[in-house]
C-alpha cells in the first residue's frame, strides 16, 4: 500500500512541478510530462519500479482519448473522412514502412527484419499528437483532421500488423514465447475457425454500435435520475472500460472500439457530460503515460552510443516527414497545414513499443535490437514537442497572411450557451433559435431533456455549475451565456467563474429577487434580469387599465416605473456589500431612504412622476401669448 | 350610407379638452367605426394587415388629432408610414384607396389670426397639412378641407364638438356637399356645407 502511495506521490509531484512550467514557457504539457519522467527515472530505477508495466496501464489514456475524439465527431463526418482515412492513412503506413525497410535492406539487413522495423517505425504517437493538437486548438483545422485520419488508420492497422508479424519470423528459429504486450491473455476467438472468429468480431462491433445507439440513453437517463455525480462518472467509466475489454477479447483495438462508441454518442444529449466526466481520467492517464516514456529512456545506452542513436532518430524523423510531406501535397493540404501534418506525425509512437516486444517474442527481431529500437522511438517522441514549437513559431507565421480564412465549419457549438432550459431559459432559447442563432442548452433534468430532444432541440444533459462542463459546451468560443438555472447560489457561482475566466463572454443572468440581483451584480454580471419583474409590471399595467387609465398612459406610467425601479436597483447594487447585512450598511440605508422620498405618491419631483408628467403637457395661454408678442415685436422692429 | 372610419389620436387624453370632447360626442354613434389610435396601439405595434383591411372596408377616413409642432402626433405618422404601403396605397398596383375620402379634424393651440403671412405662425394652416393632402393625392383619394378648431386651449370645446357630431353624421348619411368641402380652405362648426335638413 505504502509503495503504491509513494509511487503515486512521486508521479504526481513530478507532473505538478514540471507541467505548469512547460506550459508557461509555451512548450506544451507533453514536453513537461516527458521532462518530469526523465527527472523521475533515477528514483524509479532506485526503487526498482517496472516502468513498462505502468506504461501499459497508462496507455488506457489513449483509449479514453479516442473515445473523446469520437464524441466530437458525428457519424456523418466520419463517413465524409473515409477517403482520407483509408487513402492517406494507408499510404502513410505503407510508404513509410517501405521506405525505411528499403533503406535498411540497402544496408544489408535481412529483409524480414527490415520490413518489421519499417512497420514498427511507421506508427506515430496518437497520445502525443492528439494531446498536442487538442491543447493548441489545431485539431479542427485541415492539417489536424488529416493527422487524425492517419492516427486512426494506424490504430486500426495495428491489428493486421500483429497478425502479419509472425509470418516474418526467421525460418528455422523456434517459435517460442507466448503472445505478449498487446491485450489481455484471454481471448474469445483464439480457438475458433477463421469464419467463426470473423463472425464474433463483427458481432462485437455491432454490439458496441447498437448498444451505443439504443442502450446508453435509457441507462444514462436512469442514472441521471439518481442525481449522483459519482455514479454518473462510474457509469461513464464502466462504459469505456467495458467496450475496451470486449474489443480486446475479440482481438480488436480497444481504442477503435471506444472511438466507435464515441462517434455513436456524438449526437447524444449526454455527450458533454460524458466528455467532462472522462476527460480528467484521460488527462491523468496520458500524463502518466508521457512520464513513463520519459522515465523509460535508457541513458546508459544513450551515452554509450550517442551519435549513432541520435543520427538514427533524426533519420527516422526525416524519412517519416518526407513521406508525410509528399502525401500532404498529393492530398492537397494548403499552406502551413501541410507542415503541421508533415512534422506532427514524424515521430514513432507507443504502438511501436507494443509491436517491438511482439516481434521479439515471435523471433522476428533479434533480442538485442529491441532496446535500441525502443530508445529511438522514445527519442523521436521526445523531439515531437520541439517540432510542434518549430511549426508554431517559425512555419505558421511565415504562412499566416491576413487573408480571409474560412471559419471552422466543424464547430457545432452554439454562439450562445443556455444554462437551464426551464420556464425561463426555454423562452430565451426559443427566441434565439427563431432568430436563427445557434444555441447549446445545458440542463440537468433528464425528463425535460427527453421531451426537448423529441422536438429536435440541441440540448445536453449536465450540471452547468461545473466549469468543465461549460468548457465542454464551448464557453471559450461562445459569445453569450444565459444563466437561467433555478438554484440562486449556483447561478452566482457560474457568473463568478465565467466573469473571472472568460471575460469575453456576455452573461445574462436570471435573478430570483432583489437580493439575488445584488449578488449577481457583485459577481460581475451587468445584465441581470429579475425573473418575475417584467410579468409583474405587465400585471400592474393591466391593473392601471382595468381602473380606467388610458392604455397609452398606462404604458408610459409602467415604463417610467420600470426605469425608476431599475435605476434604484442599480444604485443600490453598487452600495450593497455581501459582508454587511443591508440594514447595517449605512450607505445602503441612506440610498433606500432617499428613494422612498422620491417614490412617494405626492412627491412632485420624483424621477418616476416627473418623467411621467412631462409628456405632452399643453402650453398655457400665457405661453402662447408670449410667443405671439415676441415674434410680432421682432417683426415690427425689423 | 357611406362607411365611415374615424381615428382619434391624442397621446395624453388626460390633458386634452377639445379632442376628448369631440371623441365623447361621437362615441356610440351608429354606423361609424371609431378608434382611439393610442389606446389601440399603446406599444406602437401597429398591425399592418388589420389596418389595411379596416381601410378597405370603409369609404371615408377621418383622422382627428391635435397639431403638435405643425404636424400630427407621432403614432399617426407611424400608422401612415406602416399601413399606407407601396403596392397598397401607392406605387405599383397601389390603388386600393382610390376614390375614398380623406378628411382631417385638427385642433391648434394658436388663434386663427396666427396662421397666415401676417401671423406669428407665419404660414397658413393648410401649408402645414400639405403632406396629408399630397398623400391623399398620391393614393388617388379625394381630400376634403380640414375641420378645424383654433385656439383650442382657451376655447370652450362644446360648439366644436357638436359641430363634429353634425359633420360625422352628414358624412355617414352622405349629406355633406363634397364639392364645397373640397374647395373650402378650412371648415369650422359654423361653416359646414351641409345639404338637406340641418
Amino acid at each position: 500500500m505504502s509503495d503504491f502511495l509513494l509511487l503515486a506521490f512521486l508521479f504526481l509531484i513530478a507532473g505538478v512541478a514540471a507541467v505548469p512550467i512547460a506550459t508557461a514557457l509555451g512548450l506544451g504539457s507533453v514536453l513537461g510530462y516527458l521532462i518530469a519522467g526523465i527527472a523521475l527515472s533515477p528514483i524509479l530505477l532506485l526503487l526498482e519500479v517496472d516502468v513498462v508495466s505502468i506504461q501499459h496501464f497508462a496507455e488506457f489514456g489513449v483509449v479514453m482519448m479516442l473515445f473523446l475524439v469520437g464524441l466530437e465527431l458525428e457519424p456523418k463526418r466520419l463517413w465524409e473522412m473515409r477517403n482520407r482515412l483509408l487513402g492517406l492513412g494507408g499510404l502513410q503506413v505503407g510508404l513509410t514502412a517501405a521506405l525505411i525497410a528499403g533503406v535498411l535492406i540497402a544496408f544489408q539487413m535481412d529483409w524480414r527484419i527490415a520490413v518489421a522495423v519499417g512497420l514498427i517505425l511507421a506508427m506515430s504517437s496518437t497520445a502525443i499528437v492528439l494531446q498536442t493538437l487538442a491543447e493548441k486548438g489545431l485539431l479542427r483545422g485541415d492539417g489536424g483532421q488529416a493527422s487524425f485520419s492517419v492516427l486512426l488508420f494506424q490504430d486500426i492497422a495495428v491489428i493486421p500488423i500483429l497478425a502479419l508479424v509472425p509470418l516474418l519470423a526467421i525460418p528455422g528459429a523456434h517459435h517460442a514465447g507466448a503472445e505478449d504486450g498487446h491485450g489481455a491473455g484471454m481471448s474469445l476467438v483464439a480457438d475458433l475457425a477463421g469464419w467463426q472468429a470473423a463472425l464474433v468480431t463483427a458481432g462485437a462491433i455491432a454490439v458496441v454500435i447498437a448498444g451505443g445507439m439504443f442502450l446508453t440513453r435509457p441507462l444514462f437517463r436512469y442514472i441521471a435520475k439518481a442525481r449522483l455525480r459519482e455514479i454518473f462518472v462510474a457509469t461513464a467509466l464502466m462504459f469505456v472500460v467495458g467496450i475496451a475489454l470486449l474489443m480486446t477479447l475479440v482481438g480488436l483495438s480497444p481504442a477503435l472500439g471506444t472511438f466507435l462508441a464515441g462517434v455513436v454518442l456524438a449526437n447524444s444529449e449526454y455527450r458533454h457530460e460524458l466528455e467532462s466526466d472522462i476527460d480528467p481520467f484521460r488527462g491523468l492517464l496520458l500524463g502518466l503515460f508521457f512520464m513513463t516514456v520519459g522515465a523509460a529512456i535508457d541513458f546508459q545506452m544513450l551515452w554509450d552510443d550517442l551519435f549513432p542513436i541520435l543520427g538514427l532518430t533524426l533519420a527516422v524523423i526525416g524519412a517519416k516527414a518526407l513521406v508525410l510531406l509528399v502525401l500532404a501535397r498529393v492530398f492537397a493540404l494548403r499552406g502551413s497545414e501541410k507542415f503541421l501534418f508533415g512534422l506532427g506525425l514524424a515521430q514513432a509512437g507507443e504502438f511501436g513499443f507494443v509491436l517491438t516486444s511482439f516481434a521479439v517474442s515471435n523471433l522476428v527481431l533479434p533480442e538485442d535490437m529491441a532496446p535500441r529500437l525502443n530508445l529511438i522511438i522514445t527519442l523521436s517522441m521526445m523531439l515531437t514537442p520541439g517540432l510542434f514549437i518549430l511549426y508554431e513559431r517559425v512555419i505558421r507565421p511565415a504562412f499566416d497572411r491576413p487573408v480571409e480564412r474560412e471559419d471552422d465549419e466543424i464547430t457545432e457549438k452554439g454562439t450562445a450557451i443556455i444554462a437551464g432550459h426551464g420556464r425561463f431559459g426555454g423562452i430565451v432559447n426559443r427566441m434565439l433559435l427563431a432568430a436563427g442563432y445557434k444555441t447549446t442548452v445545458l440542463d440537468h433534468s433528464a425528463a425535460q431533456l427527453d421531451m426537448l430532444r423529441v422536438f429536435g432541440f440541441n440540448v445536453y444533459y449536465g450540471d452547468a455549475s461545473r466549469p468543465d462542463l461549460l468548457h465542454a459546451a464551448g464557453i471559450e468560443e461562445a459569445k453569450l451565456l444565459v444563466v437561467a438555472i433555478d438554484d440562486p447560489a449556483q447561478a452566482v457561482a457560474i457568473v463568478h467563474h465565467v466573469t473571472q475566466n472568460h471575460p469575453h463572454v456576455h452573461i445574462i443572468a436570471r435573478a430570483r429577487d432583489r437580493h439575488h440581483v445584488y449578488q449577481l451584480y457583485n459577481a460581475g454580471c451587468r445584465d441581470v434580469i429579475r425573473e418575475t419583474f417584467d410579468s409583474s409590471v405587465r400585471a400592474g399595467r393591466s391593473a392601471y387599465e382595468a381602473l380606467g387609465m388610458h392604455p397609452f398612459e398606462a404604458e408610459r406610467l409602467a415604463r417610467s416605473f420600470v426605469k425608476a425601479d431599475r435605476h434604484a436597483l442599480y444604485e443600490l447594487a453598487q452600495v450593497w456589500d455581501p459582508e454587511i447585512p443591508e440594514t447595517q450598511n449605512p450607505a445602503y440605508v441612506q440610498k433606500v431612504r432617499e428613494m422612498n422620498e422620491v417614490m412617494e405618491p405626492g412627491a412632485a419631483l420624483g424621477a418616476f412622476r416627473e418623467r411621467h408628467e412631462r409628456g405632452w403637457t399643453p402650453p398655457s395661454p400665457q405661453d402662447t401669448e408670449s410667443d405671439r408678442q415676441r415674434i410680432e415685436a421682432a417683426r415690427d422692429g425689423a | 350610407m357611406a362607411r365611415l372610419l374615424h381615428y382619434a389620436a391624442h397621446p395624453s387624453p388626460r390633458t386634452s379638452t377639445a379632442n376628448s370632447a369631440m371623441l365623447s360626442r361621437i362615441r356610440g354613434l351608429e354606423g361609424i367605426t371609431s378608434l382611439d389610435l393610442y389606446a389601440e396601439y399603446p406599444r406602437y405595434d401597429i398591425d399592418i394587415e388589420d389596418e389595411q383591411q379596416r381601410l378597405l372596408a370603409h369609404d371615408v377616413i377621418v383622422l382627428q388629432f391635435p397639431l403638435f409642432w405643425y404636424s400630427c402626433p407621432a403614432l399617426v405618422k407611424e400608422w401612415l408610414d406602416l399601413v399606407w404601403e407601396h403596392g397598397f396605397a401607392y406605387g405599383q398596383g397601389g390603388d386600393r384607396l382610390k376614390g375614398k375620402l380623406l378628411m382631417l379634424a385638427v385642433t391648434t393651440g394658436g388663434p386663427q389670426e396666427a396662421y397666415g403671412a401676417e401671423g406669428y405662425q407665419h404660414y397658413e394652416l393648410r401649408t402645414f397639412l400639405t403632406p396629408f393632402e399630397q398623400a391623399a393625392r398620391l393614393a388617388q383619394m379625394r381630400f376634403l378641407a380640414p375641420y378645424v378648431l383654433h385656439g383650442a386651449l382657451k376655447t370652450e370645446p362644446e360648439a366644436h364638438a357638436l359641430g363634429f357630431l353634425r359633420l360625422m353624421t352628414a358624412l355617414r348619411d352622405e349629406r355633406l356637399d363634397l364639392r364645397a368641402a373640397e374647395s373650402a380652405d378650412i371648415l369650422t362648426h359654423d361653416t359646414l356645407p351641409l345639404m338637406g335638413i340641418n
